[in-house]
């Protein structure tokens, strides 16, 4: 936890420090009390309301007691079809704990959390962030009456599998090959900072988050800044739901993420890094923080970083507090200077004004993999995989309706049919890719590839990291619903189209979830979608709608066998008997 | 001096220099983006309200944040664009609790002001009515976050003298609200705080002893628009009458309304001689016909839905009228009536007949009869229950208004209506 060796290479004010105090604060009192704010807004010179706007946008922070045990249940999606009901009842029932509360004694405090990154063993919990994976309701019981006993949590936590059953047809794969610290980092003098982004260039690395940005071009623009220091941002923050990708790069290959950050300030010149890790991977961050300080301890982070003369780097660890617009690169830089998590607009771009105002360079946790193994292995080999304009593999998270759940590292170019078939998908229906935010594709689709950019083919699939599996039996709209939901309580709430849209979707989609729906509430739901992907700020009002407008499209027959058949209808859907149920139970 | 460059909006060149607001330039040339988050002092733009939505260089994006260079090519008054905006205005009425009638910013407000611009007759979205707070614990101000539309303009500017921040997001994604800290806006100065009053787009911020400082008849914006028709009716050729016409009936109702929109109906004064020639009054108040006895040509519809005899009855209407039509604010999205949507059903009852100022103690009861209509959970819109043709806003519409929008209607002719006739502020 100490962060001091990283913070010497910038001088970081000290609001920086401002989700760290208040993770304190949580983790000693299990909640934030008006004495810690009133202490935390004397400390930074900024007014109590600002800090108890900050404490209260990351749902992680309580400023009432949350239990001695915080239980998180994940009520993502593949939870919800893994029997999400089941183990809250459970939950509930051991605990004594209603959800959104403690018990009477406050030992136990029950909440619901998005995604915590655990999709291919769900159902999954965080107990004071501790995972637990697989549940079920005899594990439940289990778990709760030990944690009575007093047996110490971390004795019988569970410790997540990295479930990798695919690595490519060709040995060793690019993403989990053997690595040997430092191997990367050798090769940086020789191929200067011109030959580093070029290699970059060559392989047409890019963010590979799910934007796609030439990775090259943005460590270029950081290069020629002439503002220093400059900084590179690690986004560890993967809260797509249904993504976990990151979090095996990070269990399996914690290295090849540093030293990607290493290539990287050397590339562009920088001094200080940044790993910003989601808090759902708490139980990460020994394991990253020990890998940095094996680097340290190396000599191949800080001064002389590497051996290299006059190159002085260093990491420093930052852990969110549960937000998933932080894996918003602005809005991720906001968080880690200690305030809420709000995208920026694009007046300036990260490169020119990032962290602190400075020069940054964010990427995701895969993009600086493949930095270091693009260096390590050149960049041939890397081309040796993929396409022609997608050359090397992609990390993606399988869940939900499949035999095999967990991390498949593909070729770029690999159908999606195929990827079914490896992944043992059972009866296949609805097919969503890179999360609630990406394409919704169907079976008829087999043949598109996945890949970067259009070559050969007409269409692909320009996958960020996750495929989730529904089959038949899933119903659609409660898929939606979950969705709408999620996006409602996750927009940072700044911008209108996004905050007050998504909540005008999920009345809709309720509203045909009540059967009282016609072909113009199907045409309404189209038509606000798109005035929020046209709209919105950041991007997660820009895709939050993706999947429902793909599912309006592809799905319509679903659609057209639960609305409102009479077209001519001059009455509105209504529901007379919901309408006066309150008046007629009042007047008993 | 900044560099000279080319930009292009809507097709016309401009001349200007290079890294302004795009807002601004297109202000000075002509261009009218609606906007308001955007606060010329404030650097860098906020971005929040997404109003001034254009097509720049192709790509969607908010004019406020766009630096001018050469060759910028923007498009601002295509019909998606217009359209796109308008329903962004309107997700702002939907979204808060605006009761402009009970408003001390009324006729003094971006909002209200951006709705007549953008010629809003009603929301396509359906009012939340989400319950808010009124925050009357500040020493000088009270923070209405009915009216918030969560510009960032007071977060960012309103700093008291030790360069602290008295206004905070709390919150986030459908909860966002702009929280107020006390001790903090106690040191704000008199200025100060009638500085956060003013920059607020809306009537959210309130300084006590204040709010009214501005009178009712001096307004800000009733003195130009960006519409052609502001004064000056514009002309229109198909009104010649050929011969007689036919006599149309017409049927009207006030449901859960305070008959305003009927009272306004008997404002028209001489043109009454005019309808009684081309009109007759079938099922309506003004005759007492309780009953349909035969097809309407229009129905006018006041009010809101607030019982199920009032569902009942706006069926009828809609089985019997050709077309429908609904009249003034409640009849569009819920009105005053609406008021009690944020509070629970029986909370209202218990207020109203149980624990009421002038209920007599031990003789209290909820009214429940078969005979009696039944409440509903809230107050609905008129088109939450039959499908409406027409909405005429305004509470209550100016009698112009609503004649000349039948006369359209039943005979096809075309009317100006004035700015003037349909502002209510």
């Amino acid at each position: 936890m100490d962060a001091k060796t990283a913070s010497s290479f910038l001088n970081e004010p000290p609001r920086t420090q401002m989700l760290n105090r208040l993770w304190e604060f949580q983790r000693a009192k299990h909640y934030i009390s008006d004495a810690d704010i009133t202490t935390l807004a004397k400390d930074y010179d900024i007014s109590e309301i600002e800090v108890e706007g900050i404490v209260s946008f990351y749902h992680f922070f309580h400023r009432k007691h949350a239990g001695k045990f915080t239980i998180y249940l994940n009520n993502s999606m593949t939870s919800q079809m893994k029997g999400f009901n089941r183990i809250l009842e459970a939950f509930e029932r051991e605990t004594a704990a209603k959800v959104g509360s403690t018990d009477p004694t406050g030992t136990f405090g029950l909440f619901l959390t998005p995604c915590i990154g655990l999709s291919d063993q769900e159902p999954a919990a965080l107990i004071n962030f501790y995972p637990f994976t697989n549940l079920n309701t005899l594990k439940v019981r289990e778990i709760i009456t030990k944690l009575k006993k007093g047996v110490p949590i971390e004795e019988i936590c569970d410790h997540p599998k990295e479930n990798i059953h695919y690595t490519t047809d060709k040995q060793p794969g690019i993403f989990f090959s053997d690595f040997k610290s430092g191997s990367a980092i050798s090769k940086l003098v020789a191929l200067q900072k011109v030959g580093v982004i070029n290699k970059l260039k060559n392989t047409r690395l890019s963010g590979r988050g799910g934007a796609f940005y030439p990775t090259w071009m943005k460590w270029q623009a950081a290069a020629d800044e002439e503002t220093t220091p400059k900084v590179v941002v690690c986004n560890a923050d993967e809260g797509e739901p249904g993504t976990f990708k990151d979090r095996v790069l990070m269990q399996k290959v914690p290295e090849t993420v540093i030293e990607g950050m290493i290539a990287c300030a050397y590339a562009i010149g920088a001094s200080f890094g940044l790993i910003y890790l989601r808090s759902e991977y708490t139980w990460l961050h020994d394991k990253v923080e020990k890998a940095l300080q094996k680097y340290r301890d190396k000599g191949l982070l800080g001064n002389s970083c590497g051996g290299i003369t006059n190159f002085n780097f260093d990491i420093r660890l930052q852990l969110g507090a549960g937000s998933y617009v932080c894996g918003e690169e602005t809005a991720l830089l906001e968080s880690a200077e200690g305030k809420r998590g709000e995208p920026r607009t694009r007046w300036f771009y990260p490169v020119q004004k990032g962290y602190l105002n400075l020069p940054t360079v964010v990427n995701n946790v895969e993009t600086f993999c493949a930095a270091t193994r693009i260096i390590q292995y050149g960049e041939d080999h890397f081309r040796s995989y993929g396409i022609e304009k997608s050359p090397g593999t992609k990390i993606i998270s399988v869940s939900g309706d499949c035999k095999y759940p967990g991390i498949y590292e593909i070729e770029w170019g690999m159908t999606l049919g195929d990827l079914l078939d490896k992944c043992g998908a059972e009866e296949p229906y609805y097919i969503q890719e890179s999360g609630p935010s990406g394409t919704v594709l169907t079976v008829d689709e087999a043949d598109t590839p996945f890949a970067m950019f259009a070559e050969f083919f007409t269409q692909h699939i320009r996958c960020g990291g996750a495929l989730t599996i529904f089959n038949k039996n899933r119903d659609i709209l409660d898929i939606l619903l979950n969705y709408a939901d999620f996006y409602k309580q996750e927009s940072c709430g700044i911008c209108t189209p996004c905050r007050a849209g998504n909540y005008f979707i999920e009345r809709k989609l309720e509203r045909i979830k009540n059967g009282l729906a016609s072909d113009d509430d199907i045409e309404e739901l189209n038509q606000w979608s798109l005035i929020m992907r046209h709209t919105s700020r950041c991007g997660l009002g820009k895709t939050a709608t993706n999947s429902l407008i793909n599912t309006l499209e592809k799905f319509s027959d679903y659609f057209e066998s639960i609305i409102q058949q009479d077209k001519s209808a001059l009455n509105v859907g209504f529901d007379m008997e919901a309408a006066i149920r309150d008046y007629e139970e009042f007047k008993n | 001096m900044a560099k000279l460059i080319n930009i292009t909006i809507d097709g016309r060149n401009i001349l200007t220099e290079e890294g302004r607001n795009l807002v601004d330039v297109a202000k000075e040339n002509g261009f009218f983006i609606p906007s308001l988050c955007y606060f010329e002092s404030i650097e860098s733009p906020l971005g929040t309200c997404r109003t001034c939505t254009c097509r720049i260089n192709g790509k969607f994006g908010p004019a406020c944040t766009e630096k001018v260079r050469e060759g910028l090519t923007v498009e601002v008054n295509a019909p998606d664009l217009k359209d796109m905006r308008k329903a962004l205005v309107e997700m702002m009425f939907a979204e808060g609790n605006h009761i402009c009638p009970s408003c001390e910013k009324s006729g003094n407000c971006d909002l209200q002001h951006m709705g007549y611009e953008l010629g809003i007759a009603i929301s396509r979205f359906p009012h939340l009515f989400k319950d808010r707070l009124i925050d009357y614990d500040a020493k000088r101000m009270i923070m209405e976050h009915n009216r918030c539309i969560k510009c960032m303009r007071c977060v960012v500017e309103i700093k008291n003298d030790d360069g602290k921040n008295v206004f905070s997001y709390q919150n986030r994604g459908n909860e966002t609200y702009v929280g107020i800290d006390y001790n903090e806006e106690k040191k704000l100065t008199r200025e100060q705080a009638i500085h956060a009053m003013n920059i607020c787009p809306t009537g959210a911020i309130i300084v006590r002893g204040e709010s009214y400082g501005m009178p009712f008849g001096f307004r800000k914006f009733d003195k130009s628009s960006t519409r052609p028709d502001y004064n000056t009716p514009v002309k229109s050729n198909n009104n010649k009458r050929k011969g007689k016409p036919k006599k149309k009936t017409i049927a009207t109702v006030s449901l859960a309304g305070c008959f305003g929109c009927h009272m306004s109906l008997l404002d028209i004064d001489t043109e009454l001689l005019d309808i009684v020639e081309l009109v007759s009054f079938h099922k309506s108040p003004i005759t007492d016909i309780k009953k349909f006895s035969k097809r309407c040509d229009v129905g006018i519809v006041e009010g809101s839905v607030c019982n199920d005899e009032n569902v009942e009855t706006l069926r009828a209407f809609r089985e019997q009228c050709d077309l429908l039509v609904a009249v003034g604010e409640c009849a569009i999205w819920g009105g005053l009536p609406s008021m009690r949507n944020s509070i629970p059903l029986a909370e209202c009852m218990e207020e109203a007949y149980l624990n009421c100022v002038t209920s007599e103690e031990g003789n209290t009861i909820i009214p429940y009869h078969k005979d009696l209509p039944k409440m509903l959970d809230r107050v609905y819109e008129s088109r939450e229950i039959v499908k409406i043709d027409y909405f005429i806003p305004g509470c209550p519409p100016d009698a112009q208004h609503i004649w000349k929008a039948v006369k359209n209607l039943l005979w096809d002719e075309n009317y100006s209506i004035l700015y003037s006739e349909f502002k209510y502020d």
